[in-house]
């Protein structure tokens, strides 16, 4: 698809799936997500939220910022933008990757795919255009957004596998979790990567938009063998929440759009300090990642269960019943998998460690009128959900 | 190589020579790499022939601050200020104002001029001084202070308060980052002394009279100057620098060309020299010009994308030629008594003249009549010429780096222009002319490494200077490599033949986090 230079007559972008979810929305939610309309309920959330954990739920990821990264300089360049070490990445394997500006404080994640000699695909969760090319100088690199020209599909959920399988695409058992593949749906061309951002098994298939429908409905073919559902982004953020992913702009400011002193955050402060290497050579932020790693940490994005089941939505965190405030929750859901109300809290340290006490204050509703109650939070320091099965190879079969 | 080294300092310029010499007093084992074949880069002599010799790139010079004749025993050395000169403003019918440190006078210049010149010379003489303890130290920073940064700050703001007076205080911050056109205009009718002061606001910058922040560069040059310009004394400085820092265990080698910074993990450990040479030391200081050093031997993907970014837009293309002229006889000027002959003469008999020849230069062009600065070193040293003959050194001002068209067809056609137009001054000038050289910014740029051919590694622009100098990021001679620092002009406080980027880079290396 070459990007289309009228855009500006259709407020939001049409992905090439939108048709179909135009057919099966029942509750015609829609929102943006990077200049494309995109449902944040297609039918009934707690249908597509199950979809992922017990069956196989289908996502439209073509909003996803693609960037292709390539020249002889693409590697070095990967691995000065990035904190982590990408030098040993293999062709046909993705990584998981994060970003810093000069101050160490992180632009985005996302992830890195090899897709061969010299050859990258960079995916965003945000806009990056403007930093990569930055970020160029002095490497013999060629970048070009590819955004609108890949349509993305993710299939996640314990029968994703088997739904593939069915619908025509062969030769996935053997594919490992953060592998990459180039297959056929058919006849159709589609790259696969085991990759997702659920926590659950789960593959991403990248494709020409112009066929991007034939492989929706080969998929969809399968439904009356499979329970497929097509799923919106507020079951992603239940997901994601449960499998411990963080999101850029949402949990933390994101560094190039943060004017406030203080208010961006460095990836060891948003716990993403096993991704940085500070020992690869230079890489942009490396100097003030260092001097922050000699200092005590001053907070830490933190996952915590909340007692109780009332919904905790934003609410601030103290050290204690009644003490002094001490962090903000950036993110919660209820989690009907694990019956308990998770969230992604940002708190403070004292003295360089998390505080012994978190309790967090929530503002709830009843009937339209607020109450206000007392629950303590425990800290967790492994994703909250992971399967086993997830990881598995050949997967289960269904 | 098996001797260690401490410090290798890229390039011998005359800011490397001094910080090799501070540092090698201090004990430290200096190596200074030059990639010519002698030392003092632009401040070096230079020869057409064997028999004509000039001052280099620099042919007036100020003096050098007393602290550093004495910290690097200069005068034992054979260093002497060179004799005061005066500047003669040349007027095409030969009335021609001078500019002396006792006042001006010349031929139809109004009397109102020339006391307002003495009051206006002791003002901004004031506010040069007010300002020095910007210029003399490292540039205090506005966070992170540190007690030197606290106290240079206390000290301007003292300076400026009790030492300008309430009244003169409130016009040097008027001033102090408005254009020098009209400061000059509200003190001045004659064109010719406008046109001389205005020269020395914008020799060196891509900048013309008009241009804000043309005060600043003035009293940049003002600063350090009690008496007027100097004549150079060819080589001599260098001379005693070079002595000074070889006498305290400096080494230097020549022919030396460093084609990169050696960096493991963030810090600098050694150069690599063009051919493969490799040789380590803890700490490296660069003299070279900062975006030649950050780009080149440092490389962008050693330093972190936003600063690497901003090093690629540091300001500062080259808009000074020099023409150098073996001539075999003495040049006469219309009107000027030859005792005048070994001052500096200007061609720039006027503000607009000025601004008409920078405009020019800002679409790529050469103006036809171009600001020139001449002096006639032979007549202060007879060694530099063959028995009655002479060099003539002139600074053709607003010749940009890129020409329209390209310089390989025009640069002899300009050089010839400029010949030319110094004939208007100087019949017979053209008829004495033995030989020539005209080096254009891109020759300067080619010989000097001066990115772009800019004298001062960087204009001297405001939001180039001080703290900004040479760029957020790498201020106080500091970069973001650990173990690299620099030296040259392209530091605070700027360019010219002051040594104190050298002093001042070599006072931070032996600070707390340099060396030790």
């Amino acid at each position: 698809m070459k990007f289309d230079h009228t855009h500006f007559r259709q407020a939001l972008l049409r992905t090439p799936f939108h048709d179909r979810f135009v057919e099966l929305s029942t509750t015609e939610e829609w929102m943006a997500w990077n200049t494309y309309k995109v449902p944040r309920v297609v039918d009934k959330l707690p249908t597509e939220y199950f979809a992922v954990r017990s069956g196989c739920a289908v996502m439209d990821l073509t909003p996803m910022e693609k960037y292709r990264i390539s020249g002889r300089g693409a590697r070095d360049y990967l691995d000065r933008l990035v904190t982590r070490d990408i030098s040993k990445l293999k062709a046909g394997r993705v990584t998981y990757v994060v970003w810093c500006n000069d101050e160490g404080k992180v632009i985005d994640d996302g992830t890195v795919f090899q897709l061969g000699e010299n050859d990258y695909r960079l995916c965003a969760q945000h806009h990056q255009f403007d930093w990569l090319l930055m970020s160029a100088r002095g490497f013999d690199v060629d970048i070009q957004v590819e955004t609108h020209d890949v349509a993305a599909l993710a299939v996640q959920g314990p029968t994703s596998w088997s739904v593939l399988a069915a619908a025509g695409i062969s030769n996935l058992e053997q594919l490992k979790p953060f592998g990459i593949a180039d297959l056929r749906c058919g006849d159709i061309p589609v790259t696969v990567s085991r990759t997702g951002y659920t926590g659950d098994l789960g593959y991403e298939l990248w494709m020409d938009p112009a066929n991007a429908l034939q492989v929706w409905d080969a998929i969809f073919s399968v439904q009356g063998q499979y329970d497929i559902h097509a799923m919106g982004l507020s079951a992603l953020e239940m997901v994601r929440i449960e499998a411990g992913f963080i999101m850029p702009g949402f949990d933390f400011n994101t560094a190039e759009a943060t004017i406030r002193n203080g208010y961006d955050r460095s990836p060891f402060e948003v716990g993403l300090g096993w991704v940085v290497n500070l020992d690869k050579g230079h890489f942009t932020g490396r100097k003030a990642l260092l001097a922050e790693k000699s200092r005590p940490a001053k907070r830490r994005l933190t996952k915590i269960v909340v007692d109780g089941n009332k919904p905790v939505g934003e609410a601030f965190i103290y050290d204690g019943k009644n003490g002094k405030q001490t962090g903000e929750i950036k993110c919660a859901t209820w989690s009907p998998i694990l019956k308990a109300n998770l969230a992604l809290a940002d708190i403070e340290f004292i003295n360089g460690r998390l505080p012994a006490q978190l309790w967090a204050r929530i503002d709830y509703q009843r009937e339209l009128k607020w109450h206000s109650a007392w629950a303590e939070c425990h800290s967790h320091s492994k994703p909250f959900y992971v399967p086993e099965y997830r990881s598995a190879t050949p997967p289960m079969r269904y | 190589m098996t001797e260690r080294i401490d410090v290798i300092i890229i390039g011998a310029g005359h800011n490397g020579l001094v910080c090799a010499a501070y540092l090698a007093h201090a004990g430290m084992k200096v190596l200074c790499l030059e990639s010519a074949d002698s030392a003092g880069g632009m401040s070096a002599s230079r020869s057409i022939s064997d028999d004509y010799h000039f001052p280099g790139l620099a042919h007036v010079a100020h003096p050098l601050s007393r602290a550093i004749r004495q910290d690097l025993k200069l005068d034992k050395f054979g260093y002497t200020p060179g004799k005061a000169i005066d500047t003669v403003s040349l007027d095409v019918d030969g009335k021609h104002l001078t500019i002396g440190s006792t006042g001006v006078s010349g031929e139809g210049l109004p009397a109102r001029d020339m006391s307002a010149y003495a009051e206006f010379r002791e003002r901004y003489l004031a506010f040069a001084k007010a300002v020095r303890p910007l210029f003399e130290n490292k540039p205090p920073r506005l966070k992170d202070m540190d007690f030197p940064d606290k106290t240079a700050l206390v000290r301007l703001g003292w300076n400026l308060r009790m030492g300008l007076g309430r009244e003169s205080m409130y016009e040097f911050l008027r001033v102090a980052a408005i254009n020098i056109y009209d400061v000059l205009n509200e003190a001045f009718e004659d064109d010719r002394l406008k046109g001389a002061i205005a020269t020395d606001a914008v020799m060196g910058s891509a900048m013309g009279p008009r241009t804000p922040g043309t005060v600043l560069t003035w009293l940049q040059r003002l600063y350090g100057e009690q008496s007027g310009p100097l004549s150079m004394q060819s080589g001599q400085l260098v001379n005693a620098l070079t002595q000074s820092a070889e006498h305290a265990g400096a080494k230097l080698r020549f022919g030396a060309h460093v084609e990169k910074i050696l960096i493991e993990n963030g810090k600098a450990f050694g150069v690599e020299l063009a051919g493969g040479e490799m040789l380590k030391a803890r700490i490296i200081i660069s003299n070279a010009d900062p975006r030649a050093t950050l780009t080149s031997l440092v490389g962008a993907p050693q330093l972190d994308a936003m600063f690497a970014n901003r090093v690629a837009q540091i300001r500062g293309s080259g808009v000074v030629a020099k023409l150098h002229l073996a001539l075999s006889g003495k040049p006469e000027f219309t009107g000027l008594p030859e005792s005048q002959l070994g001052d500096r003469l200007l061609v720039a008999p006027s503000m607009k003249y000025i601004e008409h020849a920078f405009n020019h230069s800002k679409y790529n062009e050469c103006s036809g009549s171009p600001v020139l600065e001449i002096t006639i070193p032979s007549l202060h040293d007879n060694s530099l010429a063959p028995d009655s003959h002479h060099v003539m050194s002139v600074n053709v001002a607003f010749v940009p780096y890129e020409l329209e068209g390209g310089w390989a067809e025009q640069q002899s056609t300009i050089a010839y222009k400029v010949i030319s137009q110094l004939g208007q001054y100087s019949p017979n000038l053209k008829s004495l002319v033995v030989d020539h050289e005209f080096l254009t910014p891109r020759d300067i740029e080619a010989e000097f490494h001066a990115v772009h051919g800019h004298w001062h590694h960087g204009e001297l622009s405001i939001h180039q200077s001080f703290m900004m100098r040479p760029l957020h990021g790498a201020a106080q001679y500091d970069t973001p490599v650990d173990g690299l620092f620099l030296c040259g002009a392209g530091c605070h406080p700027g360019g010219g033949l002051t040594g104190l980027p050298g002093r001042n880079a070599a006072r931070r290396v032996l600070g707390p986090g340099g060396a030790k």
